[in-house]
């Protein structure tokens, strides 16, 4: 009698033949970094180049200069002069306990992360909600980005780019990208069909219906999703951190290793703050230009 | 209601539409060539059969409704006039111009300038003002914004709304918002305007006040309207032609009258049997023709004349002119008393028999029909005797309709006429 039945054991690959596919799929790719790293590490090169401009231009900016600033652009958001006194709290606190560079570091890649996903998610959403094929291409796609554990995938990007600030945007950018492109596709899927219907029956080309119609309309869904997007970016700067990403992730992953509790918290918190500020700026702005949607009428 | 004369020429024509919701349509077409009805076609192959040959014309000009119940098909039908709806098969010509054949770029220009329309749930946009609302179609055009915005105020002002042009959508109630969508829709000077069960999201009140709102406009402006409706008395009130959908099938079409004394069907008969016949029927289509004509000049010879007909009154007509209306009594008295020569004088007083209008609707005549022991004389707007309406022809009128509402009661289910089923929004 077979000590190995299929009744009490699940089927399963020699351990032989399963370390032959790993090894030639890891081979495989090995060669494909190897052959295209170069090429596609200089495709990168203006976008690190900005990220590296932007970073300095932060850092080398007077402290006072950022804070004025920052606090000028919460204000035209939100109109509002509690949004903008909390915002100059919030950073006077973060320099009075020492963490000023690394929260510029955080800022900037964020920021650039932030926008890139927004210029790259927001014409997906459109294509989705255009089109039922991609939408059925997209939609698992974005299951995969957002269930697979960050570390999987920053093994490839790792192996072919090396580590640095450019893996981390693009682990970041894969991670925080889905909620926007979601929120695009619903938002317009969900605009009041009979206004787009009048729109065409007035004779509208597709780009009058999309600018004049579903992009205004499906706003708040899409600032929204922008809204999360920037929440999950910062939700990503400590596994970053892991990749060589300067920033608050690092004094986060430095405690995590030695058991420094005050430190890990203080830049917790930081990271915290500046997930509120970007939170309170980004819906406050929403609001406002939104407020006829309504029923009121602020203009 | 406008008349039908100077407007008989045809501007838009359906020919043979189909229209099957699936799919596959090309395969539940030929079921439904084989004559399979609706259920029928959607057990067999589960396709909806939307519309089934529809042939229509409408002329220049007209209100031409159309009517039916949830389901019937109707909005399905006024989508296919710009093709927002595609048809499984069939032709549509506005002005010998094939809809059909239309490419993209044509078919955009061809709903920017000839068609313009006017949604059950408004389809305003919320993010734009009033008043850019009302400009939309010309914003669409092209044109540049002061002239739009102009010409958007002026219609703004002639829907009843200056003073609104900034406000949003959202600040309006449903009639000013519906009025926002008429004048959005006048604004492009389109010669036809669809009108989509447009006032029947509105109050009834409201609602009455926006059918007086366009047949007024409709008087000065002569647009050719399509208007879609579910309520019968709406669609009596305001077309000049009226089809009948059940189905997707066109049961029955013609003017009001027509349809009211002469159902196609039961389906249709259903529905007429509810409508309130004397507001909806005028004297001319149910008066008789005079029974007696007099033409004499003289008191003797209108007795001779009066004499050889079966009735004691007769309608004195002197140089081409309804004079008045004369009994063999009052002849006779003024026969017998010799002071009197004129025949004049033997006219009844217009107070005992009073002269009614072929255009009135005939509850407004009801008092008087009654209270007169003869026909009342029946004149048209230039004075000219046109018929004779009698206590028992009116009784006959209204009465046929009630005896019709309960003949048919318990046979079929009443339809009700319900909203469409909102649409999401």
């Amino acid at each position: 009698m077979s000590d190995k039945s299929w009744l009490t054991e699940i089927p399963q690959l020699d351990r032989s033949e399963l370390r032959d596919i790993r090894k030639y799929l890891d081979g495989a790719y090995r060669d494909f970094s190897r052959e295209y790293g170069d090429l596609i590490e200089s495709f990168f090169d203006p976008l690190l180049s900005f990220l590296i401009w932007f970073e300095k231009l932060l850092l080398g900016t007077p402290w006072w200069l950022v804070i004025v600033v920052i606090a000028f652009l919460s204000y035209m958001a939100g109109r509002s002069w509690k949004l903008a006194a909390g915002v100059v709290v919030s950073f006077l606190l973060i320099g009075y306990f020492g963490m000023w560079d690394n929260t510029m570091r955080t800022l900037s890649i964020i920021t650039v992360c932030t926008l890139l996903a927004i210029g790259i998610g927001i014409p997906i959403g459109i294509a989705m909600a255009r089109s039922d094929r991609v939408q059925s291409i997209v939609t698992p796609t974005l299951d995969i980005m957002q269930t697979m554990p960050a570390f999987v995938y920053l093994i490839p990007v790792v192996m072919l780019l090396g580590i640095g600030k450019i893996p981390g945007v693009i682990a970041v950018i894969i991670y925080a990208i889905p909620p926007v492109i979601r929120l695009t596709n619903l938002g317009i899927r969900l605009v009041n069909k009979e206004v787009l219907e009048a729109a065409t029956a007035y004779g509208a080309s597709s780009s009058q219906r999309l600018f004049g119609v579903q992009l205004p309309l499906a706003m708040p869904t899409i600032m929204a999703g922008v809204n999360q997007t920037i929440m999950m970016a910062l939700a990503m700067v400590v596994i970053a951190s892991m990749i060589g990403v300067k920033g608050l992730g690092q004094p986060v992953l430095q405690s995590i290793t030695n058991q420094y509790f005050t430190l890990g918290l203080l830049n917790g918190l930081a990271i915290v703050a500046l997930a509120i500020i970007f939170d309170r700026v980004s819906q406050s702005y929403a609001k406002r230009t939104q407020a006829h949607l309504g029923g009121r009428d602020n203009g | 209601m406008a008349d039908n004369e100077n407007t008989s020429e045809p501007l838009i024509r359906i020919e043979n539409l189909y229209k099957v919701f699936g799919s596959n349509p090309a395969n539940a077409m030929k079921l439904v060539r084989a004559g399979k009805s609706k259920s029928e076609v959607l057990a067999e192959c589960g396709h909806t059969v939307g519309l089934k040959d529809i042939n229509l014309s409408i002329n220049r000009g007209e209100i031409f409704v159309i009517m039916g119940l949830s389901g019937s098909g109707k909005s399905t039908m006024i989508r296919h006039f710009n093709r927002l709806i595609e048809p499984t098969e069939g032709r549509i010509f506005v002005e010998d111009v094939d809809v059909m054949q239309l490419d993209k770029a044509a078919l955009q220009d061809f709903r920017r300038h000839k068609m313009s329309m006017v949604f059950q749930h408004f389809g305003l946009m919320p993010h734009r003002t009033v008043v850019d609302n009302v400009a939309y179609g010309l914003q669409i055009q092209g044109v540049d914004k002061s002239e739009r915005q102009k010409k958007a105020l002026e219609w703004l002002n002639t829907v009843g709304l200056e003073g609104y042009e900034n406000q949003y959508p959202n600040q309006l109630s449903g009639g000013q918002q519906q009025r926002v969508g008429l004048a959005r829709a006048l604004c492009t000077d389109a010669e036809i305007l669809l009108m989509d069960e447009a006032f029947s999201a509105l109050d009834p009140l409201i609602r009455s006040g926006m059918q007086d709102q366009l047949i007024d406009l409709q008087q000065k402006l002569h647009k050719t309207i399509i208007f879609i409706t579910h309520d019968l008395d709406e669609a009596l009130r305001i077309g000049d032609r009226i089809a009948i959908l059940r189905d997707g099938l066109l049961v029955q079409q013609g003017t009001p009258d027509e349809i009211l004394l002469n159902p196609a069907d039961d389906y249709v008969e259903d529905f007429v049997k509810d409508v309130n016949r004397a507001r909806a029927l005028t004297v001319e289509t149910v008066m008789h023709p005079p029974a007696c004509r007099i033409t004499a000049d003289t008191i003797e010879e209108a007795l001779k004349q009066m004499r050889r007909s079966k009735e004691d009154y007769g309608y004195l007509i002197q140089d081409d002119q309804y004079q008045g209306v004369i009994t063999q009594e009052s002849l006779e008295e003024a026969n017998r008393d010799d002071s009197v020569s004129e025949l004049s004088e033997a006219v009844l007083d217009e107070a005992d028999a009073p002269a009614i209008q072929t255009e009135a609707l005939i509850e407004a005549v009801i008092p008087e029909t009654l209270n007169s022991d003869i026909p009342l004389p029946v004149v048209d707007a230039d004075g000219q005797l046109q018929g004779e309406l009698s206590r028992e022809n009116l009784a006959e009128v209204l009465a046929e309709h009630h005896a019709a509402g309960q003949k048919d009661d318990g046979e079929e289910p009443k339809p009700e006429p319900e909203e469409q089923p909102a649409k999401v929004s």
